[in-house]
């Protein structure tokens, strides 16, 4: 079977998870590829949240929030763009492609952008293949496996 | 009435943990007459063989220090757990992978490469040769533990009742544990973490904390630090924030920074990442470029965020690329 | 008071009243050409000079300056008088022969050749006749201090210092205004009134803000007024009766605290200029819809009459739908209101005049209620309807008489063919368009907008009158351009939103809320400054940091924060999120 890849995204309940919503019902075709979780703010997003993603099998994230100047929380967002770089320093030493995470912005009205996105990131996604980590065997066949 | 058994073991550790248990000082005068020590490889001679013969459950206690690095760390992890009643993982590597896992940040290959090939002490024949786990002599056949790719934690490996932190557990929290254990009341639940508290690192640590704003990461050879100010207010990075307290906050007492051996916090899963979380939280720069020079002065995050945890943390190891 | 006699009927007067406001307060015209009543009397041209008799002596006097007094009988058309103002008016005539002021003057008078010579200077007939009103307005009531005289004899003129164009002047207008023969003139640009809205002739500094504005009082534009320049004036203050004029009224900035705002800010008319191929702000009689609108105004510029700037009636008038909008060029969306409105103008249109009226649509929306019949009765009332979007306006002249008119150039879709109609006026269906400063109206309230650039609603179809933000609501065009039922339903729909949390007397927010188990925290203080709201505090005591529920507004930024998960909430918890993952992996 042909590669699908799985992306987790984390979006912001205010900007991206309305825009999101836009698209939807604007009716703008975007791969089904991001599976989509909502956190009040981009802000929620714990790094932990996103190195679980790739435990579990995510062969992306993307987070989206509100544009920066645009947060719902006045600065949530200025918030992850310090944590996501930083974490990306993380994901890199772990030996995953920076590519596999994401940061983007996308307001309540760009429906067509988070489509875009969406769209892009699976292909980036699909050019890069399955995400395959080691920890994903472990976990599947834990304890007494030696 | 018959003495409890108590056995301790050592795997992949630097046997400081051992050390530890003899720090109680007399006191170990105390647990050698509370307990039938029943297996106690750098103290007392017994044989694998011993306590292979020795019926299930028929150890009260077992503290086993160390990670699992090989077949022979993960053959006696099994024997220890199905003969005690209960197994403690003791230490932080047994706990969570400890310094050995740091291992996890590259692969064997390269280990082997270096330690038998590359590294300018070794002289190599013939370029040199790995070990075998099984060899041929003239006098019969040697067999010895095959060592893993990755480096586990122990409940990565069995089952674990209690786990007890540090590198080393301290001693009088040591003797806290085994003093509760000989008082005779009901053990906790499966799973708790003995010898610590719920807090962080913070909790014991006398400096004076302010609210955080950093614009500057310093490491503790760069400047003079203040002997009385939070080492992360001064921009050293401190892992104690996202530390489990029990140590006493030793180190910074030291002038040292809190290098995480105790763990993570209850309800922390990834030391690494929660402590990345909290620190980009604190940085006072809005700007990417900003943002990415103040990240550049935090010098080998994998190591400082993970110097104890990599092997437990919630992607456990590098991958092999 | 006292009573005095002119011209024989008797008067009762206050006394120090001037012989020229009791003789008005008579009905005895006496003529004047140097008075304004906002002026002090000057009493410069003599031609007011009358006969003043008390007792046994008669003495000329001039009216407009000459106080009465008890008993006083004044002659306003002995012989005497006559003799001397046919005198006077003869000078003056011999002077200005061709200024129309005065030709009128001595007609009036009956004065005909002057029997003095004329000084045969090439005048216009708008010359100076130094009556000094301008002199005087600019000195005692603007008190500019600009204008004034210089030389005597026939060589006296009014002048500015040095003959210069004056730094002092501050444009005011008001010797133009006093000036009886026109000579003085203000060049428009140069006019420091209020900028008109429409650019359709000046306004006052003191004027009414809008017809509707409620209270419907004038205010006076500070910034253009000439008190405030020079601290003279006051004429209208002299001449309010309730003495409702105060001058030391100051701007004040009033706080004003709310639980709950609606947001109406309006929109922005599509400016025309944008698409140069309908002229717009380039060719004469080609208007927004707005100034048409204005144009149609019985208290418009024209008075409700329809006139191009020529002043005469338009002899065809074109109406182009869809300026800016349904253009991907500029707005995607339909403005929805033009089509009616385009209609409404062409019904008032052939009411007022007998101009031809060409409609030039996409398509007509008639899409409420009553509308489409309206479509339908203008149909019957003879208004063209071309389906096809105007390419462009230019210049062009009517057959026949070859006047200048406007041509509409369109492709009239219905009969295929390529079409130029001759107009004298066009007027633009402009775009309706966010408002300029809505971006900075949403940050102030932390609402999002739609992709057209209006404020965007939580939902579109179930909560059109509400914001993602508690409390705050929008309605009209603010959310999307649509016509007044629309905006009075949405309207009232909001304020009902608004008085029901009101009378509820208590609000709900929403559940999602971040906190801090006490028994992990261990007061590293790296959450204390993450709050914009101020919400979460450190207890000295505990050593512990503690959220205040009622400031927190859930975004969870702290939670994230938090390197011993200490801090955790209602809602958006870790596990909560953990187990969607796990769901989602599946």
């Amino acid at each position: 079977m042909a590669f699908e890849p799985k992306i987790i995204g984390f979006l912001c309940n205010w900007c991206s998870y309305t825009g999101a919503d836009l698209a939807g019902v604007s009716r703008i075709k975007s791969a089904p590829n991001v599976r989509i979780i909502r956190t009040m703010c981009s802000g929620r997003v714990d790094p932990a949240f996103i190195l679980k993603a790739f435990q579990l099998g995510a062969d992306g994230v993307i987070v989206m929030g509100c544009h920066l100047g645009d947060c719902h929380y006045q600065e949530g967002n200025y918030k992850t763009i310090r944590r996501l770089p930083f974490l990306r320093r993380l994901v890199k030493g772990f030996g995953i492609d920076p590519r596999r995470l994401r940061l983007e912005w996308v307001s309540a009205s760009e429906g067509d952008k988070f489509a875009l996105l969406v769209n892009e990131m699976t292909e980036e996604i699909r050019s890069l293949g399955p995400l395959k980590l080691s920890v994903h065997h472990e976990i599947q066949q834990p304890v007494a496996h030696h | 009435m018959a003495k409890p058994k108590l056995g301790l073991y050592w795997a992949a550790s630097c046997g400081g943990c051992e050390i530890a248990v003899l720090d109680i000082h007399e006191k170990i005068l105390d647990v050698a007459a509370a307990f039938d020590i029943v297996f106690w490889p750098v103290a007392l001679d017994f044989k694998y063989s011993d306590v292979r013969a020795m019926e299930d459950k028929s150890i009260d206690l077992c503290l086993f220090n160390g990670s699992i690095r090989n077949s022979e760390n993960a053959e006696i992890a099994h024997m220890m757990r199905a003969k005690s009643k209960v197994l403690v993982a003791f230490g932080s590597c047994a706990l969570e992978g400890g310094i050995p896992g740091l291992a996890n940040l590259t692969t064997k290959d390269a280990i082997w490469n270096y330690v038998y090939k590359e590294s300018p002490s070794t002289v190599t024949k013939n370029g040199g040769t790995y070990p075998q786990t099984h060899s041929m002599m003239p006098e019969g056949s040697i067999d010895i533990p095959e060592m893993w790719e990755t480096v586990k934690s122990l409940d990565q490996v069995v089952d674990v009742d209690y786990y007890v932190p540090g590198c080393p557990p301290q001693p009088e929290q040591i003797w806290g544990v085994i003093e509760y254990i000989l008082s005779g009341k009901p053990l906790p639940a499966k799973g708790a973490v003995l010898g610590a508290t719920d807090k962080t690192c913070c909790d014991e640590c006398l400096r004076e904390r302010k609210e955080k704003k950093l614009k500057k990461f310093f490491r503790p050879f760069e400047i003079q630090t203040d002997p009385n100010e939070c080492l992360l207010d001064q921009g050293i990075v401190c892992m104690g924030p996202a530390t489990r307290s029990g140590c006493g906050a030793l180190c910074t007492k030291a002038n040292v920074p809190c290098r995480g051996c105790y763990g993570p916090p209850p309800n922390v899963t990834d030391q690494g990442a929660k402590m990345v979380s909290a620190l980009s939280s604190i940085i006072d720069a809005q700007d990417p470029q900003e943002i990415e020079s103040i990240l550049d002065q935090i010098v080998d995050p994998m190591g400082t965020f993970y110097r104890f945890s990599l092997a437990h943390s919630i992607l456990r190891r590098v991958e092999k690329s | 008071m006292v009573t005095i006699n002119i011209d024989g009927k008797s008067v009762e007067v206050l006394e120090e009243t001037t012989i020229l406001k009791a003789a008005e307060q008579a009905g005895v015209w006496i003529p004047t050409m140097c008075h304004s009543e906002h002026l002090e009397p000057y009493g410069v041209c003599r031609l007011c000079s009358v006969e003043v008799v008390r007792g046994k002596r008669s003495r000329i006097v001039t009216a407009c300056n000459f106080p009465v007094r008890g008993g006083m009988t004044i002659h306003t058309n002995s012989k005497k008088v006559q003799w001397l103002r046919q005198v006077i008016m003869e000078l003056m005539l011999s002077r200005w022969p061709r200024v129309r002021v005065v030709k009128e003057m001595a007609e009036r008078l009956a004065v005909k050749e002057p029997r003095f010579p004329s000084l045969e200077r090439d005048e216009a007939e708008d010359a100076c006749i130094l009556c000094g009103m301008c002199v005087n307005m600019c000195n005692d009531v603007v008190k500019a201090g600009v204008l004034g005289f210089a030389h005597s004899g026939i060589k006296r003129e009014v002048v500015l210092p040095f003959d210069e164009r004056s730094d002092s002047c501050i444009v005011c207008g008001a010797c133009a205004h006093v000036c009886p023969t026109g000579h003085i003139k203000v060049i428009l640009e140069d006019y420091r009134g209020k900028k008109p809205e429409f650019t359709l002739g000046p306004k006052t500094p003191i004027y009414v803000p809008t017809l509707q504005a409620v209270p419907r009082v004038p205010v006076i534009d500070a910034e253009s007024c000439i008190h405030f320049e020079t601290g003279g004036c006051e004429i209208c203050a002299k001449v309010c009766e309730p003495n409702a004029i105060d001058y030391s009224m100051q701007d004040e900035i009033v706080e004003i605290e709310v639980g709950q705002v609606l947001v109406s800010t309006g929109f922005d008319l599509f400016d025309a200029s944008a698409m140069a191929q309908y002229g717009y702000g380039r060719l004469d009689n080609v208007y927004s819809s707005l100034e048409f609108e204005s144009i149609l105004n019985s208290t418009g510029p024209t008075g409700g009459k329809i006139v191009m700037k020529s002043g005469k009636e338009p002899k065809a008038v074109g109406i182009i739908h869809c300026i800016g909008s349904r253009d991907t060029n500029h707005h995607a969306y339909c403005s929805r209101v033009c089509c009616m409105y385009a209609l409404k103008f062409a019904h008032l249109v052939r009411d007022r005049t007998d101009a031809a009226i060409y409609q030039f649509y996409i398509d007509m929306r008639a899409f409420g209620k009553g509308y489409e019949e309206f479509y339908n009765r203008l149909l019957d009332e003879g208004v063209t309807m071309i389906r096809g979007k105007a390419a462009e306006v230019v210049e062009g002249c009517w057959q026949g008489n070859g006047e200048p008119s406007l041509k509409i150039r369109c492709e009239d879709t219905l009969i295929g063919k390529f079409r130029e109609v001759p107009v004298d006026m066009v007027v633009l269906c402009n775009a309706i368009e966010p408002r300029r400063d809505s971006d900075a109206v949403r940050r102030l309230f932390s609402i999002s907008k739609s992709p057209d650039g209006f404020f965007l609603e939580r939902h579109p179809k179930l909560d059109p009158t509400s914001t993602a933000t508690e409390g705050v609501f929008i309605a009209g065009c603010a959310q999307g351009p649509k016509d007044i039922p629309d905006t009075v339903a949405q309207a009232g729909s909001a304020a009902a939103r608004i008085l029901s949390v009101i009378a509820k007397g208590e609000v709900e927010i929403e559940p999602v809320r971040a906190m801090v188990q006490e028994e992990y925290c261990s007061g590293c203080k790296i959450c204390n400054n993450l709050c914009p709201y101020i919400a979460i505090e450190f207890l000295e005591e505990k050593k512990v940091s503690h959220v205040n529920e009622a400031l927190c507004k859930g975004c969870g930024t702290c939670v994230a924060a938090c390197p011993s998960s200490a801090m955790t909430g209602h809602g958006f918890t870790d596990a909560q999120i953990l187990a969607e993952l796990d769901g989602l992996m599946i």
